[in-house]
């Protein structure tokens, strides 16, 4: 996938003279001693990512770390003191007025956390809001703005008021507004923050299945670990104004850089996180079909265990023998087909350790990681999960 | 008791007069053709009300009071209005209406620029909040002494007197109404896009709009108390009956008349503040 946004060193300055605290700044001068000699508030100092063409971005942090500094910056809300943002390749930092406007009203749009939306206008000029700016033919952005609240599921409020509709469907109005411009780039600053725990899951999976379909860029923050774990192809941690680490929820969890990261990751719930291609491993044996109970039964000695999967040449999942079943049939000249159990759980490399856990607690043998043409990639046992779940948390 | 001591004696009031006069001999052809636009709209507004026949001015009122309080306010500022008829002053209120009216019409198209680019720059701000609170300070008819001196006597520095005493609620509360539209919802209208001037025309002045008309009120209300006291520079109309009334000491003629303009005042009070309420937008 192609890089959409890229930030290079970028850094915000708050304060009357931005210029020469930036120069101090790079001497290498702290952001206290900063604050209190200038009165100036470093809120990003030097940061560097990229976002890809249709990713979920998340940016995570605790309050006042900088993430909405970081993100009004990718709308130019924010001038950035120093540094570039190359978004297409070209750099919006140094975008005029005319270009600027064309870039907000086409490119990207902004979901707030708390909606921002017009209290004046009705459900449906809030979401025609844009196109309005952009000069759209009346009928035309009436009949793209019902469409966009179709989307979001708000079909038939377009009449009413902000005031008449809940947090929830007030955001999905939000929403609805930023789709309505068909832009590229979604940014959207802790937009579930505001709502309730119940809603706020709703609006998230609401997301996944909207981005599903239009597959936007989407640059998301969020102060909330889980979320970010749950919404994010890619997390960068910031603190204090610069990005601790940047990587997929896996790596974050299972190669934290630093103490800072392990303690912000800690009480994430890893069973949303980790996937069955996360703690599978190798199985110690496996027999051919075209073996016969022997091989099978010298394999399972071998390796120490009780039962084995069979496959066949291509390495697609046949079915599973036990120990006992294999010393019956070797003297009665059985072939492997004959004594083949099925009775094990079958799994995507993609589901969720969450999901597996029943199956993984109670099943008697390994499960099988298959991928969609039915080869075996890999195999659990309750203990890999049971690892996973301690893993490094202490 | 020692007087004070008479060397140190000073008096401010010459140098005014000399910068007025200065004003005047420099800037004569400006206060011409000021005067000549007051007088213009003074006389279309007035000629309009005295042509106006009584019973449509009525009807008006009570549907206003209808539409903006209730049926029964409706036929409370009617009746009221027409006491004003039964009173024999119907021809004297028309003229006081329309000064106010026409200095409220100037005032607003002063005044709504001037709180609107308040709003926008400090430095106006701070350039102009003194000079509006030095304005709300002063005695009303202070306003009356330049005004005489700019433009004579008569209805024209009466209007000026009125804009410049009626002037202030209406820039502050611009002002104010447009700074305190949510700052998430004015940065929602420029990520989308926005001009400066599309965010203040779609957001801003809509979401201000119930604070400005607050203000409009305000300087109608101010408008027209400052009407009664224009009289003292000879203007006919309402302000002038009591006055009159009160040097000859006619208490009836005065209170016919005082009492007509209290019902002017509640009438277009309640009016104005009635449409300022249908605008109030519900916070979310
Ligand atoms: N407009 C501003 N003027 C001055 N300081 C600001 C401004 N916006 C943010 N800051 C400061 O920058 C830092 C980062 O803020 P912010 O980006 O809002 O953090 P977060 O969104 O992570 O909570 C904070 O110390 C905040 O006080
Ligand atoms: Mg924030």
């Amino acid at each position: 996938m192609s890089v959409k946004i890229k930030v290079e060193n970028l850094t915000k300055i708050f304060g009357r003279n931005p210029k020469a605290v930036l120069k101090r700044l790079q001497k290498g001068e702290s952001k206290e001693t900063i604050l209190k000699e200038t009165g100036n508030t470093v809120g990003i100092n030097n940061v560097s990512f990229e976002v890809k063409e249709e990713e979920i971005f998340v940016i995570m942090g605790l309050s006042g770390s900088g993430k909405s500094t970081l993100l009004r910056c990718l709308n130019l809300l924010n001038v950035p003191t120093a540094g570039n943002i190359y978004i297409d390749g070209s750099n919006i930092v140094e975008y005029k007025k005319k270009e600027l406007r064309e870039f907000r009203q086409k490119k990207v749009a902004m979901v707030f956390q708390h909606f921002g939306l017009f209290t004046h206008r009705t459900i449906l000029g809030n979401v025609e809001y844009g196109l309005e700016i952009r000069d759209v033919p009346p009928e035309q952005r009436v009949e793209i703005a019902r469409e966009t609240l179709a989307t979001v599921g708000l079909a038939g409020w377009e009449d009413k008021y902000p005031h008449q509709l809940s947090g929830g469907m007030c955001q999905r109005v939000g929403l609805a507004r930023a789709l309505a411009n068909d832009p590229d780039i979604l940014l959207m600053d802790e937009p579930f923050s505001a709502l309730d725990p119940l809603i706020r899951r709703e609006m998230q999976v609401e997301l996944l299945d909207i981005q599903a379909k239009l597959k936007k860029t989407i640059v998301f923050i969020t102060h909330d670990v889980n979320e970010a774990f749950k919404l994010g192809d890619r997390v960068a941690v910031m603190k204090e104004g610069e990005i601790e680490q940047i990587g997929t929820p896996e790596e974050i969890l299972t190669h934290p850089v630093n103490d800072y990261i392990t303690n912000f990751v800690q009480d994430v719930d890893k069973t949303k996180v980790l996937q069955a291609k996360h703690i599978m491993f190798k199985p110690g044996a496996l027999v051919s079909i075209k073996d016969g109970p022997k091989v099978a039964i010298k394999e399972m000695k071998n390796a120490g265990i009780s039962s084995v999967f069979v496959v066949d040449d291509q390495r697609r999942l046949c079915g599973l023998v036990t120990i006992d079943d294999a010393l019956k049939a070797s003297p009665k000249h059985q072939k492997l087909e004959d004594i083949l159990l099925n009775d094990y759980f079958v799994t995507a490399p993609e589901t969720y350790v969450e999901d597996l856990l029943p199956a993984a607690s109670t099943a008697k043998y390994p499960l099988a990681v298959v991928d969609k043409h039915h080869k075996l990639l890999g195999i659990i046992v309750r203990v890999s999960v049971l690892s996973a779940l301690v893993h490094e948390t202490t | 008791m020692q007087t004070f001591p008479e060397f140190i004696s000073f008096k401010l009031g010459i140098y005014v007069e000399i910068f007025v006069e200065w004003l005047l001999d420099n800037f004569m052809g400006f206060f011409e053709v000021l005067n000549k636009v007051i007088l213009f709209c003074l006389l279309k507004v007035d000629s309009f009300l005295h042509w106006l026949p009584w019973w449509v001015l009525v009807l008006l009122v009570f549907f206003l009071g209808w539409r903006y309080k209730n049926l029964k306010s409706g036929i409370f500022y009617a009746f009221s209005l027409s006491l004003i008829g039964v009173f024999g002053l119907w021809e004297l209120t028309m003229s006081t209406l329309a000064i106010v009216l026409t200095s409220v019409a100037l005032s607003l198209l002063l005044g709504l620029p001037i709180g609107i680019w308040m709003s926008y720059s400090a430095k106006v701000e701070v350039v102009v909040k003194p000079i509006l609170d030095a304005m709300q300070t002063m005695p009303s008819f202070v306003y009356l002494i330049p005004a005489m001196m700019f433009f004579g006597l008569g209805m024209v520095p009466a209007v000026f007197a009125t804009i410049v005493y009626a002037l202030p609620p209406v820039i502050r509360l611009t002002n104010l109404g447009i700074k305190s539209v949510s700052r998430e919802m004015v940065e929602a209208a420029y990520a989308f896009g926005s001009s400066s001037w599309q965010t203040l025309v779609k957001v801003q002045l809509p979401q201000a709009l119930p604070t400005i008309m607050t203000g409009i009120n305000q300087t109608t209300m101010m408008a027209l108390s400052m009407v009664v006291i224009a009289s003292m520079i000879g203007v006919k109309g309402l302000g002038y009956e009591v006055l009159a009334g009160i040097g000859r000491i006619e208490i009836a003629q005065a209170f016919d008349a005082g009492l007509s303009i209290v019902i002017l005042a509640i009438i277009i009070d309640r009016i104005t503040q009635g449409i300022a309420d249908k605008y109030k937008i519900p916070e979310q």
